[in-house]
């Protein structure tokens, strides 16, 4: 983390707007707004998909149609008018790209606004990127080297294509069409997203990456992704999302299924910054995500995530611990300020046997947002001596912000041993008087406190993505106090 | 060094401070003493600038400036330093990363690149052996599960990496047994110089005698009201501050 310096940071505060609102002008084709049956086909057909996938999302969206939106979540949003989202948008120009040199100018100069340096990322991180820009990814990189070790690494269009019995075999069985509202139509549209396969015992020998974009005014996008672990085998995989400003409320409903299979260990990292809104609560992204992760016998999955982003967010990665002695571990932060609201958590459900999951979420509200953690530990009678372990901080930041806490236990082992701890705290005056007393100014003082609050989540994270996180928490809270 | 001049502060409208003068140059040691309630701890809150208190007349300088209306990070980094009564917790902010922070901000105010990583190690290293602070500590989140006595020994330290030009120790005796009052006594003693100063604000001789003063001045109802050498301490010590309001009267 010692990359990044005071400086870096005293620049990145001086940005009074949303650091990263800025909009590419790329051709792009986007369908007609509406969803119906014919648009269903229609995105099945211009991605080339075979039969079947087109049935599956047929059947997704004939689901969906049933379904009404959810609203137990502790957010309140205008809803959205499905049948006013355009549901499929792809860049143009969609090249077969060996090189860099044959990426879109105008895109490679958005990935220089945001950070992303392919070229540095290869030689420093050591990080393969597969990038999704407006839902379709027009650049991966180290799929040589992934080649070699029979890692697949690419667009979930591209694998329908390349790989059709490896994503008919696993697509939609840890979170079916069925499961809920924002799942299935996700199912019926998904546009791309990434699928990676890791073969019986290799372990990914570096950290796979995707950034994913929103970037045409007034689509949704519907990403999936889908990863498996087979057999003993290990990947680290980050997810980072960043959004231009836009006046409109943008829809994003992903999913995201892993599959640790036996002895298999799978951890998914996000940094997630969709455009949250103005200071207003004008603007920003609703963010509806179902991520769930199955574990086999001796597997781990481990979600991270840094929530930063988004007018509404709606998630909860959630772990399926079904194979005896699986563990499953859930790290988050997330921040709210101004008028943004997140209702987030995560699921442990146990199943087998000596079955482990940790649960530590760290919460902070500044300005009028509300901040709620909602979790849910789930003992079934099968799993003897399954364990949890459970700790919500929330750190509150001014008098107008909410922090909330819905822990739901349901225990039907009398083997099941539980911990569950809950702390809430306040910047304290006196606290930022003694590091103002030491020179460090308020905004500087509020970024270490919350850095400090965060630091367990934050050790989480590969080393790259920590720092990009740090950035982001102290952008999210500027101004929020004094 | 600094220069008190008439000064008078409240809080939430209630006066403490009723025309303070005080005078601190250079290569001075200065103890406040005083009875509870006499204004101790505002002085030197109101010194470092913290906002909750109202400056309502009188002038404070430092090295002929007038800090009064300065942010209290910018009256640190021209060189005020405050060891706090009650020092406050930062859960997950190392002591390291702490001083790390504040002797950076304060070098980026006087136009200063960062300090080499190499320099603050070995700036941490030199200090901490001078005030027998175990490494290890430094790893530990700032403030939190420490000691009374652990607590007023990083904030020396503090001052030690901050080399500040005034220290003003705020009741830094209260909470310390005899072994760290005398390891933090050694500790300002080795720290001073002529070039800083240091006011001592306490309610025992028991620090001075360790700390020797060159003035002690009487705090009482918001102004001093007796000031003398070392020796006016034993006195206070022996006979209480009752003699001193009757003599007011």
């Amino acid at each position: 983390m010692s990359k990044y310096t005071e400086d870096d940071l005293e620049l990145e505060l001086k940005t009074k707007e949303y650091e990263y609102g800025f909009y590419t002008d790329i051709e792009s084709e986007t369908f007609a707004k509406g969803l119906n049956e014919d648009v269903v086909r229609a995105i099945s057909k211009k991605k080339n998909e075979p039969e079947w996938m087109t049935e599956w999302r047929l059947e997704a969206f004939r689901v969906w149609e049933k379904m009404t939106e959810p609203d137990w979540a502790n957010v309140k949003y205008p809803k959205p008018n499905f049948q006013e989202i355009a549901y499929y948008s792809a860049p143009k120009k969609k090249p077969k790209l060996n090189s860099l040199d044959e990426v879109d100018p105008d895109l490679l100069e958005t990935f220089k606004k945001l950070g992303i340096s392919i070229d540095e990322q290869k030689k420093l991180a050591n990080v393969a990127v597969d990038i999704v820009m407006d839902s379709v990814s027009v650049a991966t990189t180290f799929k040589k080297t992934l080649g070699e070790k029979g890692i697949i690494f690419m667009p979930i269009s591209e694998a329908i294509q390349e790989h059709p019995e490896l994503v008919k075999k696993y697509l939609g069985t840890v979170v079916p069409t069925t499961d809920n509202f924002y799942a299935a139509l996700n199912s019926a549209v998904f546009s791309d997203g990434s699928f990676c396969y890791i073969p019986k015992g290799v372990k990914c020998p570096m950290e796979l990456s995707t950034y994913f974009r929103i970037n045409e005014g007034g689509t949704g996008q519907f990403e999936r992704t889908l990863v498996v672990a087979d057999k003993g085998s290990y990947v680290s995989y980050l997810e980072g999302c960043t959004a231009p400003q836009r006046d409109e409320n943008q829809l994003h409903a992903a999913v995201v299924e892993l599959i640790a299979m036996d002895d298999a260990e799978i951890k998914y990292s996000t940094v997630q910054n969709w455009f949250p809104g103005d200071e207003n609560g004008k603007g920003g992204v609703f963010n509806f995500v179902t991520k769930r992760g199955l574990c086999e016998t001796n597997a781990k999955i481990s979600w991270t995530q840094v929530e930063t982003g988004s007018a509404v967010t709606w998630k909860y990665p959630s772990c399926i611990l079904k194979g005896n002695n699986s563990v499953g571990e859930f790290y988050s932060i997330a921040v709210t300020n101004h008028y943004q609201q997140a209702d987030t958590g995560t699921k442990m459900i146990h199943l087998g046997k000596n079955t482990k999951s940790t649960i530590i979420s760290k919460g902070i509200s500044a300005g009028k947002s509300q901040n709620s953690y909602r979790g849910l530990v789930q003992i079934n009678s099968r799993a003897e001596n399954a364990r949890n372990f459970s700790q919500c901080d929330s750190l509150l930041m001014g008098n107008a912000c909410g922090a909330h806490t819905f822990p739901y236990i349901e225990v039907k082992n009398k083997s099941a041993q539980i911990e569950h701890e809950a702390t809430t705290s306040k910047i304290g005056e006196d606290q930022l008087f003694y590091c103002n007393q030491r020179g460090i100014d308020t905004e500087k003082a509020i970024a270490l406190i919350v850095n400090g609050f965060s630091k367990e989540v934050l050790n989480k994270l590969p080393m790259e993505f920590a720092v990009e996180a740090q950035k982001l928490l102290e952008i999210s809270l500027e101004g929020s106090v004094g | 060094m600094l220069k008190i001049n008439n000064l008078h502060a409240s809080i939430e409208e209630k006066s403490i401070l009723k025309g303070l003068n005080l005078e601190v140059k250079a290569g001075e040691v200065h103890a406040i003493m005083g009875p509870n309630g006499a204004g101790k701890s505002t002085m030197a809150n109101v010194i470092a600038g913290k906002e909750e208190y109202e400056v309502t007349d009188g002038v404070i300088e430092l090295n002929g400036e007038d800090i009064s209306e300065l942010a209290p990070e910018e009256r640190a980094h021209n060189g005020v330093f405050l060891s706090f009564q009650y020092p406050v917790e930062i859960p997950g902010v190392s002591v390291t990363n702490f001083i790390k922070t504040a002797i950076n901000e304060t070098r980026k105010a006087k136009g200063l690149e960062d300090m080499p990583a190499k320099d603050m190690l070995k700036m941490i290293r030199e200090k901490s052996e001078l005030l027998e602070i175990d490494r290890k500590f430094l790893s530990r989140s700032l403030n939190e599960g420490f000691s009374g006595g652990e607590k007023k020994r990083n904030e020396i330290f503090q001052m030690a990496m901050l080399e500040p030009k005034l220290a003003i120790l705020d009741e830094t005796d209260s909470g310390l047994d005899i072994d760290a009052l005398r390891i933090v006594a050694n500790g300002v003693n080795k720290l001073k110089s002529k070039d800083n100063a240091v006011v001592v604000i306490t309610h025992y001789q028991r620090l001075l005698d360790y700390i020797v003063p060159d003035f002690v001045h009487v705090l009482h109802d918001g102004k001093i009201v007796k000031t003398g050498d070392a020796s006016l301490a034993l006195e206070l010590e022996a006979k209480g501050y009752d003699w001193i309001k009757k003599e007011l009267v």
